[in-house]
């Protein structure tokens, strides 16, 4: 297909970009902010020679897309925080078994029932460390309609290469916001699929992680390959085990299959910052109010810029390590009560870090950025 | 071993993933049986058509890791849903869930309910022991009222789910309900499951003499056996109506055996309407 342009709404944006990944199976359940991209992917499904299957909650959604991508079958699903919430226990079972999957979490005000119709960024921990035991995981966040779309192709990508499940957290006000959205010509866009066993059947150990990016090929249902996939800690044939070093093996390897290849993974975006003093660091919406205010404080001649995270998770601790050695102050601007901030402190300490909480649907303004910057210069 | 003094069922089996885990007695071994008895039945001489979705529990352990096919062991209750997902996206894929009945009625309830509503293209076969067997015996939603379990200890006060007539009401195609004790019928059923399309459930009474037998005072396994034979069969085109299952009151045989589009050829039919 050609280059298309549409003027679009976030959610709709995602749902286009999962299209333009090869999404061929979503697995739905109604929830504000993210409804839309199920409405819209019902209505594309079927003209795409996929299916879309609205279930009966969260849960089995979730589990569903699970297994439709272990049939070589591109999935997600889309929700907000509560549903985030009963999806937790099957994100540990896909980290586990390493099934690739896009889930789309549009986040609104919590805890609870919160604000449905209000923008929050508090499900950042919950993405890192909902699920119990010890995982890593990829988190996009997207600032603009155009990066639902783009980020939305590469967390099929990322998922797919690195047998993940990957999270889009957009806030609600990137979900509903309008903007201009061009979609590229398909043959500009970069697909990755999840690498398939060469060996024998006879030879093949599904979850023996091959050396440079310590990831296994993955065979599919239904091929000669014929293999065991469990949540419960298993050895490379599969096999559960009990036993200490197996468990150790296991959870490392998951973990480093992630962190090794952070560089890989990690993308965001420098304005302003080579000379800066202040330094914003910022994503989702609040990132945009960040950029104009940065160019105010730039024309009162103030040297600030901006660190705009485009992945969350794996966080950027050594770019965000390096950037507390070159700037005399971090801010960090949140709608929440501080959650990537706490990161950001761990990795930039002993620099000062200053955190604008606001856990409510209107994002930290231009101008109020700008004065913290102004009365953090004239500290 | 000359090829005749094989057991039919080890060309279905992984040899290094026996002995399976079961405890001695255990129906799960007869529910195995029956089931590979019905796929041999059906002419297949492998599982490479199969793919096989569990959930957690001792009845969990029936297909995985021992079929010799694609078999999928995931979290507890939400085999159905996970196998939906593998069906839609491939249905080329010949799915079958194997799972117990806390699994697939308790905590997996909702799921089981609405996969027959949609009257998936799936086969589900639910061993159902009446009780938590692998974490040692609490009371479950088929254990029976006044049962004495390790978290009933006065006596279960609530009543147990009639999971065939469950099921049927819920629109699947094919609805069964055999025992351990009746492992030839069993077989036939589940035969008639596999080859039907649309949804389809065999609830199997199967004993589990450590947990059930030893918590409800119910004896080893061959009492329990004896006590399934005597349960009643249903005479065909009996009418279903209600009952709160009883050790007396249960009976056994077809509940449901209808033809209905299934979701896969309704979900073509709407497509054509595109
Ligand atoms: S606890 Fe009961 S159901 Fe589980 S393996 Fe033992 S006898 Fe079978």
């Amino acid at each position: 297909m050609p280059e298309k342009v549409m003027f679009t709404m976030g959610d709709i944006a995602c749902a286009e970009g999962a299209l333009a990944a090869g999404c061929k199976y979503f697995g739905g359940y109604p929830i504000t902010p993210a409804t839309e991209i199920a409405e819209w992917m019902s209505q594309k499904m079927p003209q795409y020679g996929g299916a879309y299957v609205q279930y009966e909650d969260e849960i089995a959604s979730i589990t569903s897309v699970i297994g439709a991508s272990w049939t070589g079958t591109k999935s997600m699903t889309a929700t907000s925080g509560p549903g985030v919430s009963l999806m937790l226990e099957a994100i540990g079972l896909a980290v586990m078994t390493e099934t690739p999957l896009v889930l789309v979490n549009i986040m609104r005000g919590g805890p609870s029932t919160g604000q449905p119709t209000r923008g929050q960024q508090g499900d950042i921990m919950q993405a890192k460390w909902g699920s119990h035991g010890d995982y890593q995981i990829i988190a996009l966040t997207p600032a603009s309609v155009q990066e639902m779309f783009d980020q939305t192709v590469q967390a099929f990508n990322l998922s797919e290469k690195y047998r993940t499940p990957v999270f889009v957290l957009a806030d609600e006000t990137v979900g509903h916001m309008r903007e201009k959205l061009v979609i590229p010509d398909e043959k500009d866009l970069k697909l990755v699929s999840r690498k398939q066993p060469t060996v024998d059947p006879s030879e093949y150990l599904p979850f023996k992680a091959d050396e440079d990016d310590l990831v296994p090929p993955m065979a599919l249902l239904g091929s000669k390959y014929q293999f065991y996939a469990t949540g419960l800690t298993h050895d490379e044939r599969g096999y559960p085990s009990d036993k200490e070093h197996i468990q150790i093996k296991l959870v490392t390897r998951l973990q480093d299959k992630i962190l090794k290849n952070a560089d890989d993974i990690i993308d965001l975006e420098k304005f302003m910052l080579d000379d800066a003093d202040i330094a914003v660091i910022a994503y989702g919406t609040p990132s945009r109010s960040a950029k104009k205010a940065i160019k105010d404080a730039r024309a009162e001649g103030i040297k600030a810029g901006l660190l705009r995270l485009k992945t969350v998770w794996p966080f950027p601790e050594d770019i965000v390590a390096d950037l507390g050695t070159e700037v005399k102050h971090i801010i960090v601007p949140e709608q929440n009560l501080g959650q990537v901030y706490h990161m950001v402190r761990s990795a930039a300490a002993p620099t000062p870090i200053h955190l604008m909480a606001k856990p409510a649907g209107m994002p930290q303004l231009p101008h109020e950025i700008l004065a913290k910057i102004r009365e953090i210069d004239s500290i | 071993m000359t090829e005749s003094q094989i057991h039919f069922a080890r060309q279905f089996l992984r040899e290094e993933a026996l002995p399976s885990p079961f405890c001695p007695g255990c129906g799960n071994g007869i529910v195995t049986n029956s089931f590979l008895k019905a796929v041999n039945d059906l002419g297949h001489s492998d599982l490479r058509k199969f793919a096989f979705v569990s959930g957690i529990g001792c009845g969990a352990w029936i297909p995985s890791p021992h079929f010799k096919a694609d078999t999928l062991h995931t979290t507890h209750g939400r085999a159905v849903a996970f196998a939906t997902g593998l069906k839609a996206a491939n249905p080329e894929l010949e799915v079958v869930v194997i799972s117990g009945d806390g699994d697939l009625a308790a905590i997996g309830g909702n799921h089981l309910i609405h996969a027959a509503r949609r009257n998936m293209d799936l086969t589900v076969i639910c061993a159902n022991n009446w009780i938590y067997g692998m974490t040692g015996g609490q009371v479950g939603p088929t254990t029976f009222t006044g049962d004495r379990t390790t978290t009933s200890p006065y006596g279960n006060p609530e009543r147990p789910f009639d999971l065939a007539r469950l099921v049927a009401a819920s629109g699947a195609n094919f609805v069964a309900r055999w025992t351990t004790a009746h492992p030839i019928p069993a077989a036939r059923a589940i035969r008639t499951a596999l080859e039907r399309r649309g949804f389809s459930f065999i609830e199997m009474l199967s004993q589990c003499p450590t947990a059930y037998g030893r918590r409800t005072k119910s004896g080893d396994a061959v009492d329990m056996i004896k006590w399934m034979k005597s349960l009643p069969v249903r005479k065909k085109d009996e009418p279903l109506g209600h009952r709160v299952p009883t050790k007396d009151l249960l009976d056994l045989g077809v509940f449901a055996d209808r033809d209905e589009p299934s979701f896969l050829q309704s979900m073509e039919k709407m497509k054509e309407q595109i």
